[in-house]
């Protein structure tokens, strides 16, 4: 064994650059998507400043569509999944004994694609003269054809897809081959924590999906520049067929962005209840029904395209089974609170307010899954209202309970206990005000995506604007929380939190650079 | 500024509001629910609706009162010591057979609903909606009627940005047009949606209609509207820089005015095609070319290269300078009446006569310091 390893981290910029490490590389991945964040939520402020008041006063309809469409990429693709792959890299070695991942240096490659993707999403939209036109890719998250086909500046777009596809499948081979072939003696698959097993069901969607993504925008490519026509009807091409790859895609990627979240919902919950999870193996196996039907469902997003009658029963047959997986698990979410001895940290209040946020958006999922009354709601506000619930109170609130739940083992250091509940109090009442009115704009008849609107919608929209104001305002507080829980701060114990089960919370905190290179024994 | 006006305004209404109660909010406040549609299958599916609300809503109260007894009772702080059960099969079963059933429940009256939408034999009427960036053409297929259909001019100048306008000044603002369809009550309409550009979506939400148009395809729904009115839609899919500024208006009327109208706009459509007919053998000279062109330009040309011709850069276009435009006359024409492919640029040819695009052609090449000295007579437009 070379004496480098237990020396601490290389300093300077070249640890971060060239580190093979799992910690360092979560580090970054939470890092860079909490800059997305933060962009992404800047361009969200952008929009509700325009939605504040009928009438267009802030920017033109173009440059409102671009902000609509990068918003949306850049939550799912750098916000949302680069912070859970952060808290994978994190978590699942120490959570299964291992000494690191199992391919280090592809480890640290797939996270350095992820800003260069990042930079060619963005950078077209500072090439044109005028900025304020909206350079950007302006064709909404789901870049539809024909209409991304008008887009100049496509290719940049088409290229950071296939490197976020790139980022991600190396990602998830990864995270597959450390817990299958990393696991410590003893630690069986049923003995996982469930964040591992989400973690694992995720990464084999992501390898199954990803390709499917990269096989789209290829096409779009060769229809773009090279003359061919599979999505142009005048060409015999066919439009629809892109957002049915699109959707086969799309679909399992919102679990994607969702199933880790179950699986931190499902570490805080015990903890703070101090009692273990309810039905822990019928929780792996509604995550794994999930993660099966998320394949079957894809036209649900497609009820209005013109398919026919005996389609659309079967996708909405297929649609609302989800609710049956999906309800166990709230349900054994509340089983484990049952006749607990709870507490009320922080990182417990995310996840109680996950388990409320996230079946108020299950439902509305529930609702859009039946396709005649999806006639009326599809493309409305009513599914903006229904996929935040479940993107910004269901994934975004795990995650940030994940983050206060594991900040005193990354840091050694307690975070600020007052400071954070305000965050959280701040955050739950604005995410509301934020989004509960689109359910009712979108059943008034509100279209998504429209830039401005008729007078009617203007008291919702302006409520849903302040919401969002004060929304993203607390996020600003998070960032100094964590700063501040980072620079110093109440010395953390090892186990931090008094119910706290399993192998991370046996190391030292913080958590030594290197951990687990005698595997631990799992009883 | 009026923002500011208009901020004050509404932050004051918006507290009597909040003073005055939801019951306030509720009457006459068409802003928290689906609206009442005029048709039978939307009020199958507004009751659709309020079916699965008031099923989520019960599963949710019940869920979310088990929830919250929990967090007051089972908590450390109340002396609550954690209970040691973690896991029951005959729970589980329950518990995943339970919404299995309330599905099922859900799936009769949809399934029901579901095929009426997509019953569209026998209609009485026929219209082809054609969606283009950015506004609808109708094609009524029995009675020979077409015509474009955009968003009105009031609404059109308010929404610019900076116009100084309060769109609360603007009747109708943004769900107006200039040419609304209009159908006879009591009977069965078809509509068939199709696009020239991208994909759009015509949505009448009180008729209870929403259909993606599909360019290169044609897919059918319907409505029967039981009551005179006039129904207010939008575009609902995403389809460029304006699609939100391209709505939808139908005139559901008596089935006598419903004839007149047809009449009337038959005897309209002959008149145009007459003074058209007319106007492709004449001569004009360039001051009328220049001014009439002016005018089409405005209306067909100026929502992406801008009414001073300087497009928007990196996105359409100027006409101001452009090689085109100073360049060869005749693939400055074709452009113009077959449109480019793949971009925002419309084939004009079937849209616009062959005096007005001479006109447009004309202004084109002459406004904006262009000044080539080129004149475009409608004898030279070949469609």
């Amino acid at each position: 064994m070379s004496e480098h390893e237990h020396h601490g981290p290389p300093k300077g910029i070249t640890r971060w650059l060239f580190t093979t490490n799992h910690k360092d590389i979560g580090t970054l991945y939470l890092w860079f998507s909490f800059i997305m964040l933060l962009v992404g939520g800047a361009m969200a402020m952008v929009i509700r400043a325009e939605l504040m008041f009928p009438g267009m006063q802030v920017v033109s309809p173009n440059f409102f569509n671009m902000m609509t469409t990068l918003h949306g990429l850049i939550m799912v693709f750098g916000a949302i999944m680069p912070a859970t792959v952060g808290l994978a890299n994190w978590l699942i070695p120490m959570m299964i004994g291992a000494p690191d991942m199992a391919l280090p240096r592809m480890n640290n490659w797939s996270f350095w694609i992820l800003p260069f993707a990042a930079i060619l999403l963005v950078a077209p939209m500072f090439m044109g003269p005028d900025f304020m036109a909206g350079n950007g890719p302006a064709f909404g998250w789901t870049f539809y054809e024909p209409l991304s086909g008008q887009y100049q500046h496509l290719a940049f777009f088409i290229f950071a897809v296939h490197l976020l596809g790139l980022s991600s499948i190396m990602g998830s081979i990864n995270i597959i081959a450390t817990i299958l072939n990393m696991r410590a003696p003893g630690m069986t698959l049923m003995k996982m924590p469930l964040f591992v097993w989400t973690w694992l069901i995720t990464a084999f969607l992501l390898i199954a999906v990803m390709p499917v993504l990269a096989g789209a925008v290829t096409m779009m490519l060769t229809d773009k520049y090279f003359g061919t026509s599979f999505f142009d009807a005048a060409g015999g091409g066919d439009p629809v067929l892109f957002q049915h790859i699109f959707w086969f895609f799309g679909h399992p990627e919102v679990y994607i962005m969702i199933l880790p979240a179950f699986g931190i919902i499902s570490q805080i919950i015990p903890t703070f209840a101090r009692k273990k999870l309810f039905g822990y193996s019928s929780m792996v196996y509604a995550t794994a029904a999930i993660a099966f039907l998320s394949f079957i469902v894809w036209a649900h997003h497609m009820f209005t395209v013109g398919m026919p009658v005996a389609g659309e029963l079967y996708f909405m047959y297929a649609t609302v089974m989800i609710a049956v997986p999906t309800a166990v698990k709230v349900f054994n979410w509340t089983a484990t609170m049952w006749k607990g001895a709870m507490t009320f940290e922080t990182p417990m209040l995310w996840a109680v307010a996950f388990v409320f946020l996230f079946t108020i958006g299950g439902f509305t999922g529930l609702m859009l899954g039946v396709a005649p009354a999806d006639f009326q709601y599809h493309d409305s506000y009513f599914v903006v209202a229904h996929f935040h619930y479940v993107l910004v109170t269901g994934a975004l609130f795990a995650i940030i309970g994940g983050v206060y739940y594991w900040l005193p083992k990354w840091t050694g250091h307690m975070y600020n206990e007052k400071l954070a509940k305000l965050h959280f109090w701040l955050s739950v009442i604005s995410v509301n005000v934020l989004f509960f009115p689109q359910h009712f704009l979108g059943l008034a008849g509100m279209p998504r995506r429209i830039p401005d609107y008729a007078i009617q919608f203007a008291d919702w929209n302006f409520w849903s604007s302040i919401g969002g104001f004060v929304f993203g305002a607390s996020q600003l507080l998070f960032l100094y929380i964590v700063i501040q829980t980072i620079r110093g701060g109440e010395k953390a114990t090892d186990k931090v939190w008094e119910g706290a089960e399993g192998l991370e919370w046996e190391v030292p905190s913080p958590a030594p650079y290197h951990t687990f290179e005698t595997a631990p024994v799992i009883k | 500024m009026s923002t500011t006006k208009t901020a004050t305004r509404l932050l004051g209404s918006a507290l009597a509001l909040m003073l005055a109660g939801p019951g306030t909010v509720l009457a006459g406040y068409d802003a928290l629910n689906m609206h009442q549609t005029v048709t039978e299958v939307g009020r199958e599916i507004y009751d659709l609706h309020m079916l699965i609300l008031w099923i989520v809503t019960i599963v949710g109260i019940g869920v979310f009162a088990v929830i919250i007894y929990s967090l007051i009772n089972h908590r450390k702080s109340k002396g609550a010591t954690p209970a040691s059960f973690h896991e029951s099969t005959t729970v589980e079963v329950v518990w995943t057979t339970i919404p299995f059933v309330i599905l099922v429940a859900i799936a009769v009256p949809a399934t029901r609903t579901l095929m009426a939408i997509e019953d569209t034999s026998d209609a009485d009427l026929t219209i082809k909606a054609t969606g283009y960036q950015w506004k609808w053409e109708y094609e009524y297929l029995d009675d020979g009627i077409s015509f474009f259909s955009k968003l009105d001019e009031a609404s059109e100048k308010a929404r610019q940005l900076g116009s100084g306008i309060d769109p609360r000044t603007v009747p109708n603002y943004l769900l107006d047009v200039d040419n609304p369809i209009v159908v006879p009550v009591n009977k069965k309409v078809r509509i068939l949606t199709t696009a020239a550009d991208v994909i759009h979506a015509w949505w009448v939400p009180e008729l209870g209609v929403k259909r993606d148009a599909i360019p290169g395809f044609i897919n059918e729904s319907w409505f029967k509207a039981e009551k005179t009115g006039i129904y207010r839609g939008q575009c609902a899919e995403l389809c460029g820089k304006d699609h939100g500024f391209m709505p939808i208006v139908v005139k559901v009327v008596a089935e006598n005015e419903y004839r007149d109208w047809v009449a009337a706009k038959k005897s309209e459509a002959a008149a145009a095609a007459a003074a058209a007919a007319a106007a492709a053998s004449q001569t004009f000279d360039m001051a009328k070319l220049m001014a009439d062109g002016e005018k089409v330009y405005n209306q067909a040309c100026a929502a992406c290269h801008q009414a001073n011709g300087q497009g928007v850069p990196g996105v359409f276009p100027p006409i101001a300078g452009s090689k085109i435009a100073m360049g060869d006359k005749a693939a400055h024409i074709d452009i113009v009446v077959n449109g480019k492919p793949g971009t925002a640029m419309q084939a004009f040819g079937p849209q616009l006569s062959a005096y007005d695009l001479a006109a447009v052609i004309t202004y084109e090449r002459n406004a904006f310091g262009n000044n080539t000295g080129d004149v475009v007579q409608p004898s030279e437009i070949q469609k």
